[in-house]
């Protein structure tokens, strides 16, 4: 099975993110940029159909030249090869123009399946799926917690607010996981050494066959006018219970008229 | 006025969705409310009394197993669908899982721009959005198509006016395209009368400190007494203390209540991205260096199998 698995590089969530002041894009130039952690789960369970159908394991992010940083990243895990969309061009993309450059590539590649994170940490938007899925015209199967394949059947179990439902579908198609499908494996020494090896190639966006006006802010379907800081929480109120601390607390949520 | 199209988020058990009233009485500010209700068969006459109390002019219906049995995509070509009949002021969907997988499939399907966890639309069809596990305000337009946007739960105070809709039944015409991913079974596990996480106006968040999967039952207690919704940390889910679909945080949910109650949690960069948006926090932690104190409006320092329960006597006796 030919499976390619989307990865993003996201600015580190534990750290301070903002957003540029110039141009009010994702300032990744003072952030520690990471690979997107949902992604690692996706990337384990494209190594995990490899080990049992066989088969080859594709990355392809779009980004920046420093995305490099997180393809290797990522081959070290174990994937065979990763291609890469860089181009000047798409800086300040919106998603329905990335969802357009990632599809084209995604065309090129031929993939059976895709795999990918059900959301990034820096958007959190969680529509990527559905718009490559609507672009290819193939299914999307979103947020699995459980993925089987069976020769081209897939079947996923996804979380509801309800319960869960289970969803099937044949290949090609769009997976995403959540972090409850599986457990990353961490790069092992061999890994790391190996993923500096492995081919990386480079697609701009003339090799995607899509133009320059409708990726960045010329192409953007939405635009950020502003943005500020959101004036910090200051703490309020703390106490050191001496006995009287659940009595304290209930005062306080009654004074708010919770109680 | 121009339409103002919200598609309904309503579940089997509750009917209506708090954010479904939320989106009428904000597109009432826009234009005039239509709602459009895609489910099983029957379920906009089932929703037709909620929707009209606030303010729905009118109703769209798709119903029925070539709606309900897929995931998304049957749900966003009616959609499309009708956005090219009526030409509608704005889209309005939750930003819930199957309400930002529909807003984009039609983004892709009308080339339209998208917003996702709005919390506020002015009628130029400026968005206020919330990014950055709540720590960057952001205002954004869509320059491209009509406001297309996914509104978060408990962004505003839902309004009731109310309104006698008619119900017009649509002509589902769905591709084979739209039919690859198909729902073969749907489980429903038991979650009681609490209220929806993400909906709910209190929530009671257990930690790692909680210590172990039968102590939440203290944290369900305080949350039960407080007519709230109950949240794990990611530290608790990880633990194998209490569900995933319970997790707060990145990687969770997004929870906006007008009170959070964080039980033994130490207050992670993550699990602040989940509720630093509540209006109150209150933290009960033994560790008075934790993070979460410099969120909480009022923190105990202390043993929270001393101070929950103490707590828990204290409301009753109130009650």
């Amino acid at each position: 099975m030919n499976i390619v698995v989307l990865v993003k590089q996201v600015p580190d969530s534990g750290a301070d993110r903002s957003l540029r002041s110039d141009d009010n894009t994702v300032d990744r130039g003072s952030a520690n940029n990471v690979i997107n952690e949902m992604d690692e789960y996706a990337i384990e369970e494209a190594l995990k159909i490899k080990e049992a159908h066989g088969g080859e394991v594709t990355v392809l992010t779009m980004g920046p030249d420093r995305a490099t940083e997180s393809i290797r990243k990522a081959l070290s895990m174990g994937p065979d090869k990763a291609v890469h969309v860089v181009d000047d061009a798409l800086h300040g993309s919106c998603a329905v123009a990335t969802s357009k450059v990632l599809a084209a590539a995604l065309g090129q590649l031929g993939a059976d399946l895709v795999l990918c994170g059900a959301e990034s940490t820096d958007g959190r938007v969680q529509v990527m799926p559905h718009m490559i899925a609507e672009r290819l015209g193939v299914a999307a199967l979103t947020g699995a917690r459980k993925l089987t394949v069976d020769g081209s059947a897939l079947t996923v179990e996804r979380q509801t607010e309800e319960g869960y439902e289970v969803v099937t579908a044949s290949t090609p198609a769009v997976v995403s996981v959540w972090d409850t499908i599986n457990e990353p494996r961490y790069p092992s020494f061999k890994g790391i050494m190996a993923a500096k090896k492995k081919p990386v190639q480079t697609l701009s966006l003339a090799d995607v066959g899509v133009a320059p006006a409708e990726v960045g802010f010329d192409g953007a379907t939405s635009a950020v006018v502003e943005h500020s800081k959101r004036p910090p929480r200051s703490g309020g109120e703390k106490i050191t219970d001496e006995g009287e601390g659940g009595v304290k607390l209930v005062e306080f949520l009654a004074s708010e008229k919770f109680v | 006025m121009s339409e103002v199209l919200v598609v309904v988020e309503a579940t089997r058990e509750f009917g209506v969705k708090k954010v479904t009233l939320e989106m009428l009485t904000l597109a009432r500010e826009l234009g005039t409310p239509s709602a459009v209700v895609l489910g099983g068969a029957g379920a906009a006459e089932a929703l037709s009394g909620k929707l009209g109390e606030y303010g729905a002019e009118k109703i769209y219906a798709a119903e029925g197993e070539e709606i309900d049995g897929y995931l998304v995509a049957p749900k966003a070509t009616v959609v499309a669908d009708l956005v090219a009949r009526v030409q509608p002021a704005a889209v309005l969907l939750a930003s819930s899982q199957e309400g930002k997988e529909i807003a984009a499939r039609l983004a892709v399907k009308l080339d339209n721009g998208i917003l996702t966890d709005v919390v506020g639309l002015a009628a130029d069809g400026t968005a206020t959005q919330v990014a950055f596990a709540g720590s960057t305000i952001v205002k954004a337009k869509v320059t491209k198509g009509l406001p297309l946007v996914t509104v978060r739960p408990n962004s505003l105070n839902p309004a009731p006016a109310a309104a006698s809709p008619a119900v017009e039944q649509l002509t589902v015409s769905v591709t084979d395209t739209d039919k690859l991913a198909k729902v073969v079974e749907r489980v429903a596990e038991q979650k009681g009368s609490r209220p929806e996480l993400t909906e709910a106006s209190v929530v009671v968040s257990g930690g790692r400190g909680v210590g172990n999967a039968d102590n939440f039952k203290l944290v369900e207690e305080i949350a039960d007494l407080l007519g709230g919704a109950v949240g794990a940390s990611r530290a608790a889910v990880d633990s194998g203390y209490y569900p995933h679909q319970f997790q707060v945080g990145q990687t969770g949910k997004t929870v906006s209540p007008q009170l959070y109650v964080a039980l033994g949690i130490s207050g992670a960069i993550q699990h602040r991205a989940g509720m630093q948006t509540s209006k109150t926090i209150v933290a009960v932690n033994k560790d008075a260096e934790a993070p979460i104190f410099e969120l909480a409006d009022y923190g105990v320092v202390g043993d929270l199998f001393k101070v929950v329960p103490q707590a828990a006597e204290e409301i009753r006796k109130r009650k």
